[in-house]
């Protein structure tokens, strides 16, 4: 990797200064950011290491019942954190199933968030890549890509974003606190990032130095908590990125759907909050039909970026999968294999 | 201008001059500091090959940043036997035959190592599965690491470790 | 020397340290860290080489840019087809059959995406790593060939090492017309790399024209010379020492590209240098699996049985050398069968040149094979392991010669009642679990060749008792320091703990190459022998001395064991090998030995291992992710030497069927030729979450014709069978077959949506 500048920031106004230079990024768990400088994709001249910031390590509950994760707190931290476990608990299983045990003890909340697309041809330096520097084009439109995006893609780019943590976040509509060289600010999940234009590759609405302090779950996603569930299919049983992933969360009364809260992974630029299927289900019987009607809603729009048609009715059918599953009650205890399609039970499938 | 940092390694403390920022924990311990067990399986986080204890925490060596790891404790394979006395996990993967090649060992080991000390009670066999899925091992000694970790833990657990 | 005085050749009686279940002699070494692999090594004054790998699949260099790299500091040098001296054999020449045509800077062409084209050397290895990263090229772009679509057909000299590529025995025609019913199998198998999980490297140090080299390598008698001739020096001058490899699988036999530039760089810059291959790098220049496209029909007569087989494959290989895998072979003397032929088509790929990887040409073709027996059984209305029993071979069907041993029908049922098969329903689709998921129980037959190589060994007994034995072998994981010690012992007669024992040297007797599961017997045979050398001699001086015990016994059948030299048909009688010695005034015994092979045996009979795999699978009905949730091997593979290592053999050979059925695929662009899965996050190998039982069992069989200790291998057996059987119990489950490997959840979707419109 190219040589850079490193810098210690010792809070997050000195972290902001320090990143608002052209050319600084910051280093949180690394495991994202040093694999790209590895690849060299990503040439940064600073880093700005935010690992021993004092506070950006804490889970906090709000005045308003709201739950505060530190931008710093580890992934694994969080999803071993009794509180995350009690009131919402697909967040914990969406971040048990990503990534390995080794990487979630050094990725962070931020990190996670903000980590880049595994499209390959992003990571290969011969090939282009709008994404990489816009006007190279985008070799993953005609090449392998069975594993791109169903929905909001454009031919400027068609990646999508691998993160399993995100989407139980954007169904819940949580939002992250942001300190950048303008002061403080609040974003949710679904403002975070933006899609791809014409000629607009995808991205987030960060700028220059801004820095993200903490994740915000709302009190209100607390009311899903008997019934929540992530589901993740792949093609390895652990340690593998989402061919498609799921996040349900669900009220039920009466055998109906009070409240519904949707969104799924690994088809998008971005976690696709379902509010089209949230509307289908809301007051609807909680049945199988009602789950395949939300589930035709949530992928009306999507269109084959490629090779792919096959994700459309994949998410479709993770989408039912997770709903059945979240329907049928949170499991009392962590599944082994968390957010495994194996990790279903007999009513779910 | 060299950076100075200082890692406490297996208890003992090296003070490092880097020319730059650049070097990873995995590299600064097998071509600075000479401890080569820990080895490089993919260099990006994709085998668990590389994987050591960062103050008792498992992670993987190769995407941390050497220079950020300023005063942590580190241990690594070589740091795990009690003078002649291996620590359990060691003796276990002999007994197991919880590995070939042995080249993904000192990760699966740490990992191992890691793995029991991040629970409380016993993992069942299907949770050592997916605890231990960050370790790649090309020979497929699959079978021996699962019953090595499984015994490993019921060891500990009567010396008392865990 | 080599004649044994005092074992009849076929019942040679091993000791009390074969057949235990010893634990690893290097586990130690192994689980403290302290093992050395190749790349472990940092000789003072170390420099540290990373060569740059060609962007395009086909084409050539026009221009390199290397200012910048040489600006970085660190950087001490980069070394190009301009500035890089030619070698003292033209890499392209092939030499022996284990030589590759390799690239070593010799040229400005482009044959493969990754070919090294320039090296670059620093002080440090980030400063080599980046300054190939500033290394850039301007090239020449030929359009690549990738795929059998685009691939460009030829007819092979022949396949695997020296196969004929057809073969044809009985009237097909004739057998087909006389048929009632076929099946036809057409699958494809993609590109697969070797990736074991130490990456190949070299750490060169030169003094004068004598050269050390630190470099994994399965085959140190062939690499030896094989060095010394690129480099113009004479092969006693070079030291290899690969005392453990990091897994080899086939691809760490033969002398490749980059370990060469590594040494090339020691020699121009006169200071030691290391060169270590980066993942991605793992898939161009060291060999891999070729892709296959496959067909095989059965013909069946009207009570089922096989009357005609064919078998038809074509195999990829590079633009620039011959290596094809023998797919097609694989269906020879497995079933019986009237008429049969099997042929091969070669297509050129612009990729680097595939090898032998972990059972070649079995392992592709027995997942296809596998596949057309059950179809077959299917039509006949037949449980598959009765099916397979109906169509058991007791002959070689290929030749007609005998089996040496054949403990297939043992196999069949040993693992058929571990595994609970007889439960199993006949139609597919009818087996859920509590938890809702389809469930499919499919099995197949495993079938890998027992091959014998020429090796040799040395052994040593000395005044005091202590012994010593050596070869040049290599533990590349199966074990070798490990069962080779045991049976070098048993030839000494000694206890394993009181043996000094050396393997992984060039500076020992030539222990021959560790590949095709022939190492245990070949190295191991003429451990053996060497130590029965030192028994002999040992005898002839006791017997010929009055104060010994066993004076006059020379006719008897003596033993030696424990340290002690005594009368088969009398223990009692006899006395310690240090008193024989002492009185004789010899310091010590120098015996040497190589593993025999009986010539009339290998023409007289067939000889192989077999196994029979039993595999469940539990698919998820509507998302068609698979779980292999258990797996069970019975092998017969001759005399066991250690039966721990033997069963982590084969269910590492199992779990790389199991990659092969559901994960392993190299992913070449078609525009490009570039691969676009070059990683472990991309190319994927199971972890253990994905093989939660994996089991294999040893099966009793004595083999009295396959050479003198009735060893053969375990290496490889198990990835035969296990993927066919994969692939049948996923049809089990689901009702489905796909057209390739590895099996998707995209194809199964496909065909079930498929199936029901
Ligand atoms: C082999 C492998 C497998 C993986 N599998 C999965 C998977 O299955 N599912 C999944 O979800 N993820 C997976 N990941 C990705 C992993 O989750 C991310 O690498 C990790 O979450 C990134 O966190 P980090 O703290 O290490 O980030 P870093 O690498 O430190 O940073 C990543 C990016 O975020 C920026 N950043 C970090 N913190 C902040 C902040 N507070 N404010 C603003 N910007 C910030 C950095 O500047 C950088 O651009 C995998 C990674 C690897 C290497
Ligand atoms: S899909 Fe996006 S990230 Fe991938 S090559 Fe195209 S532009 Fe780049
Ligand atoms: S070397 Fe670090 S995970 Fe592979
Ligand atoms: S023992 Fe060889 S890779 Fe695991």
């Amino acid at each position: 990797m190219k040589t850079f500048d490193y810098q210690r920031a010792e809070s997050v106004e000195t972290a902001v200064k320090a990143a608002s230079e052209p050319g600084s990024v910051f280093y949180a768990g690394g495991t994202n950011l040093l694999d790209l400088m590895k690849a060299g994709v990503r040439q940064p001249d600073r880093l700005i290491d935010i690992t021993r910031i004092e506070g950006l390590d804490r889970i906090e509950t709000g005045k308003d019942g709201s739950l505060r994760i530190g931008a710093m707190v580890r992934n694994s931290d969080m999803a071993r954190h009794p509180t995350l476990l009690a009131e919402y608990p697909a967040v914990a299983e969406a971040l048990l199933a990503g990534a390995s045990a080794q990487l979630r003890n050094a990725a962070t909340v931020g990190g996670n968030l903000m980590q880049q697309t595994r499209c390959s041809y992003f990571y290969d330096r011969h090939s282009a890549c709008n994404l990489r520097e816009m006007g190279q084009g985008c070799d993953a439109l005609d090449g392998e890509n069975g594993k791109h995006a169903v929905l909001g893609w454009t031919k400027t780019c068609i990646a999508v974003h691998p993160s399993d943590f995100c989407v139980p976040l954007a169904a819940l509509g949580a939002e992250v606190e942001v300190t950048g060289p303008d002061g403080h600010r609040r974003l949710t999940i679904d403002d975070l990032y933006t899609l791809p234009g014409e000629g607009q590759a995808p991205g987030t609405a960060l700028r220059d130095g801004d820095l993200i302090t903490a994740l915000i779950l709302p009190s209100g996603g607390k009311r899903f908590a008997a019934r929540a569930r992530y589901m993740k299919l792949r093609d390895r049983t652990s340690y593998a990125f989402a061919i498609v992933s799921a996040a349900a969360m669900l009220q039920i009364g009466d055998g109906r759907i009070k409240d519904a809260r949707l969104a799924l992974g690994g088809v998008a630029a971005k976690p696709w909050r379902a509010t089209k299927a949230e509307a289908v289900l809301n007051g609807a019987e909680a049945s199988e039909a009602s789950y395949r009607k939300a589930a035709d809603a949530a992928l009306a729009d999507a269109a084959p970026s490629g090779d792919n048609a096959h994700k459309i009715e994949l998410a479709k059918r993770i989408l039912i999968r997770a709903l059945k599953s979240a329907a049928a009650g949170t499991p009392p205890k962590m599944p082994a294999l968390p957010g495994s399609v194996f990790a279903a039970g007999k009513e779910a499938r | 201008m060299a950076l100075r940092i200082s890692l406490k390694i297996n208890g003992k403390m090296h003070e490092l001059a880097l020319e730059d920022a650049r070097p990873t924990l995995l590299d600064v311990l097998r071509e600075r500091i000479g401890l080569t067990g820990t080895k490089k399986g993919c260099d990006r986080g994709q085998c668990g090959a590389c994987t050591v204890l960062v103050d008792g925490r498992r992670v993987n060596s190769c995407l941390s940043l050497a220079v950020s790891l300023e005063g942590a404790d580190i241990t690594t394979v070589e740091g795990l036997a009690d003078g002649e006395t291996l620590h359990p996990v060691q003796a276990a993967f002999i007994e197991n035959d919880g590995f070939q090649c042995g080249y993904c060992t000192p990760g699966q080991i740490m990992s191992a190592v890691g793995f029991i000390s991040e629970r409380d009670g016993h993992a069942t066999a299907e949770e050592i599965r997916e605890g231990m899925s960050g370790n790649l091992c090309r020979c497929g000694a699959y079978a021996g690491i699962q019953d090595a970790v499984m015994d490993a833990q019921l060891r500990m657990s009567n010396e008392g470790k865990s | 020397m080599t004649d044994k005085p005092m074992v009849a050749a076929h019942h040679v009686r091993l000791g009390s340290n074969a057949g235990q279940p010893m634990t690893r002699r290097d586990g130690l070494a192994k689980v403290t860290g302290t093992a050395t692999y190749a790349a472990d090594n940092r000789p003072d004054g170390l420099l540290h080489a990373v060569y740059v790998e060609a962007g395009i699949a086909r084409g050539r260099v026009n221009a390199l840019e290397i200012e910048a790299a040489l600006k970085h500091p660190g950087v001490v040098h980069v070394m190009t087809p301009d500035n890089t001296p030619a070698l003292s054999q033209n890499p392209d020449e092939k030499t022996t059959p284990f030589t590759a045509r390799i690239d070593v800077l010799q040229h400005d062409k482009v044959r493969y995406a990754g070919q090294p084209v320039a090296v670059v050397i620093a002080e440090t290895l980030e400063a080599a790593q980046e300054g190939a990263r500033l290394v850039t090229a301007d090239y020449e772009v030929e359009p690549a060939r990738i795929g059998f679509d685009n691939g460009e057909a030829f007819e092979p000299q022949a396949v695997g090492m020296s196969t004929p590529p057809v073969f044809s025995k009985g009237d097909l025609g004739s057998a087909r017309s006389e048929a009632a019913h076929s099946v036809s199998a057409e699958m494809e198998t993609p590109l697969q790399y070797h990736n074991a999980m130490e990456t190949h490297a070299v750490v060169a140090e030169w003094d004068g024209d004598r050269l050390t080299v630190d470099m994994p390598n399965q085959a140190i008698g062939l690499a030896k010379p094989g060095i010394a001739a690129y480099f113009g020096i004479p092969a006693e001058n070079v030291t290899l020492r690969s005392p453990y490899l990091g897994g080899g699988f086939g691809s760490k036999a033969v002398l490749f590209g980059p370990q060469m530039l590594g040494i090339l760089a020691a020699r121009e810059m006169k200071r030691p240098v290391k060169l270590a291959l980066r993942r991605d790098q793992m898939f161009g220049p060291v060999q891999h699996r070729s892709a296959t496209r496959q067909t095989v029909r059965y013909d069946l007569g009207r009570d089922y049985k096989f009357k005609a087989m064919e078998h038809q494959a074509d195999v990829s290989t590079s633009s620039f050398d011959d290596w094809l895998d023998g797919a097609a072979n694989a269906s020879l003397s497995v079933y019986a069968v009237e008429a049969m032929k099997a042929s091969h088509r070669g297509f050129r790929f612009d990729t680097g040149t595939p090898g032998a990887m972990r059972a070649p040409g079995i392992a592709t073709g027995s997942a296809v094979v596998e596949t057309a027996v059950d179809m077959a059984a299917e039509k006949a209305g037949m449980d598959p392991l009765e099916y397979r029993l109906l169509n058991y071979a007791d002959k070689d069907p290929s030749n007609g010669k005998p089996y040496s041993a054949k403990a297939l029908r043992e196999c069949y049922e040993e693992g058929a009642r571990a595994f609970g098969w007889k439960d199993r329903p006949l139609k597919p689709g009818l087996m859920r679990d509590s938890d809702g998921l389809l469930t499919g129980w499919g099995m197949g037959t495993s079938i890998f060749h027992a091959p014998f190589f020429p090796a040799k060994a040395r052994a040593l007994l000395r005044k005091d008792g202590s012994a010593r034995a050596e070869t040049s072998g290599a533990d590349m994981g199966q074990g070798a320091w490990t069962a080779l010690w045991q049976m070098a012992a048993d030839g000494l007669g000694v206890a394993a703990d009181d043996l000094d024992f050396d393997i992984g040297h060039s500076d020992l007797p030539d222990g021959s190459i560790a590949g095709g599961s022939a190492h245990t017997a070949s190295a191991g045979g003429a451990l053996f022998a060497a130590g029965n050398d030192v028994i002999r001699q040992l005898a002839e001086i006791a017997t010929q001395d009055k104060e010994s015990p066993l004076f006059g016994a020379g006719n008897e059948r003596l033993v030696g064991d424990g340290g002690r030299l005594f009368k088969a048909s009398d223990p009692n009688v006899g006395e310690r090998y240090t008193d024989i010695l002492q009185r004789a005034g010899i310091d010590e015994i120098e015996g040497k030995g190589r593993g025999n092979r009986d010539k009339a045996s290998t023409e007289t009979y067939a000889m192989f291992s077999h196994g029979a795999v039993f595999a469940e699978v539990k698919v998820d009905p509507d998302l068609y992710q698979i779980r292999v949730s258990r797996l069970v091997g019975a092998f017969a593979a001759g005399r066991i030497i250690n039966p721990r290592l033997a069963k982590s053999q084969l269910t590492g050979g199992m779990i790389w069927g199991v990659s092969f059925a559901l994960h392993e695929e190299g992913i070449h662009d078609k525009r490009t030729g570039r691969p676009v899965n070059n990683d472990f996050a991309g190319y994927h190998i199971p972890v253990l979450a994905d093989v939660p039982h994996v089991e294999a069992l040893l099966v009793d069989e004595e083999d009295p014709h396959v050479n003198d200790l009735g060893v053969k291998g375990v290496g490889e057996i198990g990835i035969t069978g296990t993927v066919g059987a994969i692939a049948n119990a996923v049809w089990h489950a689901t009702g489905l077959r796909t057209a390739r490997y590895p099996i998707k959840i995209e194809d199964l979707l496909e065909r079930s949506i498929a199936r029901k419109t």
